[in-house]
């Protein structure tokens, strides 16, 4: 057993294996076509191969075939089903695009794909086709692809120092190296030169030109020699990977993981080169950018040069993060103890010596200090990277806006020597440069470090020139001055820092607070957000605070759509629902259509994605916008709060329903057991009547009247029973649609009393509308119902000879109407229960009804958009000699101004 | 029709529930009609156009059809009364039979007093027809159609030309229930159909210069939701 256990893999990673496997089926399969260089032949081995295979039967489509007018080529492609390019207009230019979109909707077996490097268009969904090829591979797609290895992103650098020709469009490594398959199309220089002559690559004068820059002999041997070895590289990975399978390996590697620490210049390279080292190493690797106070102070382009080597190491497969410390050594060897990662990578630039290393030692001397086990690793970057132009610029820019400061700060100086100069004499020398220093501690306050450097050394200057004997010369006639220069000088510089670092931290102190608070308030309303609407309000409050950018709330519907809000018009439904599906950003400064004014981030709840906000910035040009670690994590802590918000909404909404249907089960109890009361009993005594009447010797007569009477009385009352369970049940179903015409309601009032004339019998029915009530509009039957329901209620609660009154008055903008009785009144405190279903005044009660009459009324009433409520009426209320006790029924409707008549012409 | 008395009217009833078809029978029996019955819309049909009959009382929800295609058919050739009775309570349908010719309906469950009642104003107004007199009274109210004059309790009562014109329609179908849509094309003209806010405003007018109380009305009688009905 145990010996059998030491040559068995590790469960751990056979488990890997297996997922990773798992992962692989359901994706689709990846087949690189490499080459050194254009013209080997790649394009026509990729058709080649599809030939093959459509033959085989399999639905190959042609993705994108670049054929470069070059003739066997094309005839490759003749006959294979070509999918048509989409049109891209990007500044009056038509450009022809890959349609993935089209290419999913068709979902063929395998698409061919040029030109894996490619760069998409502006506008389209992806800013590179590799990452369209990704989606395709996600979506279960085989993808054949070509690509040369100088576009490969690790060896572009090595490629420009061999060619001198810098490549832009390049692919992350792990997109090679992920790969299913990667076939080398290899064709010896001396061969592809010759086929460059022949005119079978360009035509005869780019081959020229072609042949004169690129195509060297020397170029296409070191390329193949590099492209040779990446394939090599690969292979070696299988063969490692099929070993791992088989369990033939005795030897284990060791981790032996990278750190990379990015600084202010030069990080690409250093990405790339550890790239390079990580993937000949076989060992994972870490990117790290410290943010220090000296970062935080840097101009902007500076960050965003750190910031994207951080995103370029992310491509390339680095995990990623940005500390923040004031030592940025000690932050990154923390780090790479943390995450046990052995080898520390630096950036060494050219100029290694700078004023500041004389108090404070560089980077590499204290990284090397704190890590004194681990390996740190130097790697030569250029002191300046090419993709920063405008470096330049910028500081002109910044210089612009600060001059004003220096101006102040001279001025400040000038200031104190003015003031003092009638103090020469009176106070002490030492005391004026006490002066002096204050002016420089105001100046570092107010304006910061460069103002308070000048602030020094020009109090220095103004206190030998007008209070230093000899005056009004920089001469000085003590030696001991220069001790109080130095000093002075010494301690300006100092204070002057120590200020400003003080008052920068102050600000950024301010700046993580300003944070913090907007998040907890943002924290702190959603919390207590109930519905959607508080939610989205919350977020688009934080966005407006924290992001200062303009936002929408774009929410799917159940099916996954994601619809397009009331005032989401700015949105990119496409977009959004496109960020929805991958549970990822897209838009604005992202890999998914960058080229969106806006940022679309899917807002991920634990239990799925809940919707997307979509994000405007207020200031379109901004760049860095949205970018900077503050603001990324601000908006990841922001959406996911808005998120969990929208999670708990919807689980309140589901509970609620689960209260509801309790509700319903408990009134489908109510139900059935006043039916089984109200139902049966008549029924019973029809039955009853009907045996009786049966039984009865045909003498009888007028016994047999008064059982048939008796048979019709109950009959009708189960038809009046069933009348209201039909009436309420097409209420509740929410299909009865209002038929509004204009009424009148002397009409209906007078339709009620007819229909109710059994009912009324014994009562005293008293009208008293107003003769100039206004048309209304509403649903004649169904307030014919409510009338009818509150008479027959009022007649059915009130004993024999009572008074019913039926009164109406306009009210501006409603009608209100009454039913009032002089019976005994309505039960104390249950005046509002007596609308609900199944509910009646008394529980036990030989008044037949399942108490469905008043919540037929109160449906209709809210149906019309009006109310109805039940009230006593107070002994003595009445000035009109009416009912001067009992209940009053009343309900409004809202009312608008009654149509025109037109007018009658004379008899 | 070789029957004892010739004068009984007949009456033919197209209904699918044998028990209704049983009393209505039973009923009519007792106040000497003929009764023909016809289960299906087919068999009632048959049964119209063979039998002559004074009066058509017809379901309309029948196993092979709407009786509202039959009213169509029966009005294409002859204008004998038709009751409806009708098991819906939606008043589209009524309306929509009421429009097709059917002359009053009957919602269920119907008492017989309630049936008979409707039959006999239907079976007065066909034998009214041929001596239609020139003078209608009713309450306190007499109309005399000839001279174009109302009077109600003998003092002459002024009416405008569209309330005596809504007022002449409605007494010329007594018996009858007039839909919203009938009313409005024969008083103001068929462009004014969708105008049911007039006939609302007239007849509260009329009620009110007519009935003694306005609020409940004894002639000038509202079918909710479907249209209005005259009974001196």
């Amino acid at each position: 057993m145990f010996q059998e256990n030491a040559t068995r893999p590790d469960p751990d990673a056979l488990l890997a294996r297996l997922d990773a496997e798992a992962a692989q089926a359901r994706r689709g399969r990846l087949k690189i076509f490499f080459g050194a260089s254009p013209g080997v032949g790649k394009t026509f081995a990729m058709l080649a191969a599809a030939r093959v295979l459509v033959e085989g039967g399999l639905d190959v489509l042609v993705g994108v075939v670049e054929t470069h007018g070059r003739g066997e080529t094309e005839a490759m492609l003749r006959g294979l089903p070509v999918l048509p390019r989409r049109d891209i207009d990007y500044r009056g230019h038509r450009l022809q695009e890959f349609d993935i979109d089209a290419a999913l909707a068709r979902a063929p077996a395998l698409v061919l794909m040029d030109e894996l490097a490619h760069s998409n268009a502006p506008g389209s969904r992806h800013p590179k086709r590799w990452q369209d090829i990704e989606e395709l591979l996600a979506a279960g797609v085989d993808v054949f692809t070509t690509v040369n290895v100088q576009h490969i992103e690790s060896l572009s650098d090595i490629v420009a120092g061999i060619t001198g020709a810098r490549v832009w469009e390049t692919v992350p490594d792990h997109v090679f190296d992920d790969a299913d398959e990667v076939v080398l199309v290899d064709l010896p220089p001396a061969e592809l030169l010759q086929r460059l002559r022949e005119g079978k690559v360009y035509i005869p004068q780019q081959a020229e030109r072609a042949m004169a820059s690129f195509f060297r002999k020397g170029n296409l041997l070191a390329l193949r020699e590099l492209a040779l070895r990446r394939t090599a590289d690969r292979v070696d990975d299988d063969v490692r990977a099929y070993r791992r399978e088989q369990s033939v390996a005795a030897v284990w590697p060791t981790q032996d993981a990278l750190l990379v620490c990015i600084g202010a210049q030069g990080g690409e390279k250093l990405v790339r080169s550890a790239a390079r080292l990580a993937a000949q190493l076989g060992a994972p690797w870490h990117a790290v950018h410290v943010e220090t106070p000296a970062m935080l102070r840097a101009p902007e382009d500076v960050r965003m040069q750190a910031l994207r080597a951080l995103r370029l190491a992310q491509e390339l497969g680095a995990a990623t993060a940005t500390l923040a410390g004031h030592d940025a050594a000690a932050a990154a060897v923390a780090y790479a103890r943390e995450h046990n990662l052995g080898k520390l990578l630096v950036g060494r630039s050219r100029v290694a010596w700078s004023p500041a290393s004389l108090w404070r030692p560089g980077f590499l001397r204290r990284a090397g200090q704190q890590a004194g086990d681990l390996d740190v690793i130097e790697i030569a970057v250029e002191e300046r990277d090419a993709t920063r132009p405008d470096a330049g610029r910028a500081w002109v820019a910044a210089w612009q806006e600060r001059w004003t400061h220096y101006a102040w700060t001279a001025a400040g100086v000038a200031l104190v020597a003015v003031l003092a100069t009638p103090l020469l004499g009176r106070i002490d020398l030492t005391n004026i440069v006490m002066l002096f220093l204050l002016a420089v501690v105001v100046s570092a306050l107010r304006f910061g470090r460069g103002p308070a450097v000048l602030a020094a050394f020009l109090s220095v200057a103004a206190f030998d020139f007008f209070f230093v004997p000899p005056r009004l010369t920089l001469a000085v006639s003590d030696v001991q001055y220069f001790v109080t220069f130095a000093v002075m000088l010494a301690v300006g510089l100092v204070i002057g820092q120590l200020t400003a670092r003080l008052r920068f931290e102050a600000a950024a102190a301010q700046a993580r607070e300003r944070r913090t608070r907007i998040l907890y308030e943002t924290a702190r309303e959603l919390s207590a957000a109930l519905t959607v609407q508080e939610v989205e309000a919350a977020g688009l409050r934080f966005a407006q605070q924290g992001l200062a950018a303009q936002a929408a709330l774009l929410l799917p519907d159940e099916d996954g759509r994601i619809q397009a809000g009331s005032d989401a018009s700015f949105a990119d439904t496409a977009i959004a629902q496109w960020a929805y599906d991958h549970a990822d950003m897209a838009g604005r400064g992202t890999g998914t259509l960058p080229s969106s004014p806006l940022l679309y981030v899917a807002l991920r709840a634990p239990m799925r994605t809940r919707g997307v906000l979509a994000l405007r910035p207020a200031d379109d040009a901004d760049r860095s916008w949205g970018v900077t670690p503050e603001q990324q994590r601000l908006l990841d802590t922001g959406a996911s709060l808005i998120a969990t918000a929208l999670e708990r909404v919807h689980y309140i909404a589901v509970a609620q329903d689960a209260l509801v249907n309790m509700e319903s089960e408990r009134l489908r109890n109510s139900l059935l057991s006043a039916l089984s009361h109200d139902l049966r009993t008549p029924l019973t005594a029809l039955v009853g009547l009907a045996d009786t009447l049966a039984l009865t010797p045909a003498r009888e007569a007028a016994l047999h009247g008064e059982l048939a009477h008796s048979i019709r009385d109950e009959a009708l009352r189960t038809s009046a029973l069933v009348n209201n369970l039909l009436d309420m049940a097409r209420l509740q179903s929410g299909k009865v649609a209002l038929r509004r015409e204009w009424q009148s309601l002397e009409e209906s009032v007078g339709a009620a009393l007819k229909s109710r004339a059994g009912a009324l019998a014994g009562h005293a029915i008293r009208v008293a509308l107003p003769d100039d009530l206004p048309l209304v509009e509403f649903d004649a039957v169904l307030m014919e119902r409510v009338l009818a329901n509150l008479l027959e209620n009022a007649a059915k609660y009130t004993p024999v000879g009572s008074r019913i009154e039926i009164g109406a008055q306009a009210l501006p903008e409603r009608l209100r109407v009454w039913v009032q009785d002089d019976g005994p009144g309505l039960p104390a405190g249950r005046a509002e229960r007596l609308f609900d279903k199944f509910t009646r005044g008394q529980e036990e009660s030989a008044i037949p009804g399942v108490g469905l009459g008043l919540a037929i009324v109160r449906a209709i009433v809210e149906a019309h958009g009006g109310r109805v409520w039940a009230e006593n009426v107070g002994t003595g209320s009445d000035s009109e000699g009416g009912a001067t006790h009992g209940a009053r029924f009343v309900f409004e409707l809202p009312r608008k101004e009654a149509p025109q008549l037109p007018e009658e012409p004379p008899p | 029709m070789n029957t004892a008395d010739s004068n009984a009217p007949s009456i033919v009833l197209v209904e699918d529930e044998q028990q209704i078809r049983r009393f209505v029978r039973t009923a009519l029996e007792g106040e000497g009609c003929h009764v023909f019955e016809a289960e299906t819309m087919q068999r009632g049909l048959i049964e119209a156009g063979t039998r002559k009959p004074d009066l058509l009382i017809l379901d309309l929800g029948l196993p092979d059809g709407d009786g509202v295609s039959l009213i169509r058919d029966v009005r294409g050739w002859s204008s004998l009364p038709i009751l409806v009775l009708s098991a819906r309570s939606d008043e589209r349908d009524k309306v929509e039979a009421l429009d097709a010719g059917a002359d009053d309906f009957l919602t269920k469950p119907f008492g017989v007093a309630e049936l008979m009642a409707r039959v006999r104003a239907l079976l007065r107004r066909q034998r009214a027809a041929a001596d239609a007199s020139p003078q209608v009274s009713f309450g306190e109210v007499t109309l005399d159609l000839a001279r174009r004059v109302v009077t109600r309790g003998g003092e002459p009562l002024h009416l405008t030309p569209i309330e005596y014109r809504l007022l002449t329609v409605l007494v010329a179908s007594t018996g009858r229930v007039l839909t919203h849509r009938q009313l409005l094309a024969q008083v103001w003209g068929p462009g004014h159909t969708e105008h049911n806010h007039y006939l609302r405003v007239y007849m509260t007018g009329l009620r009110r210069k007519l009935e003694a109380d306005p609020a409940q009305p004894k002639h000038l009688l509202t079918e909710t939701g479907v249209g209005y009905r005259f009974n001196p």
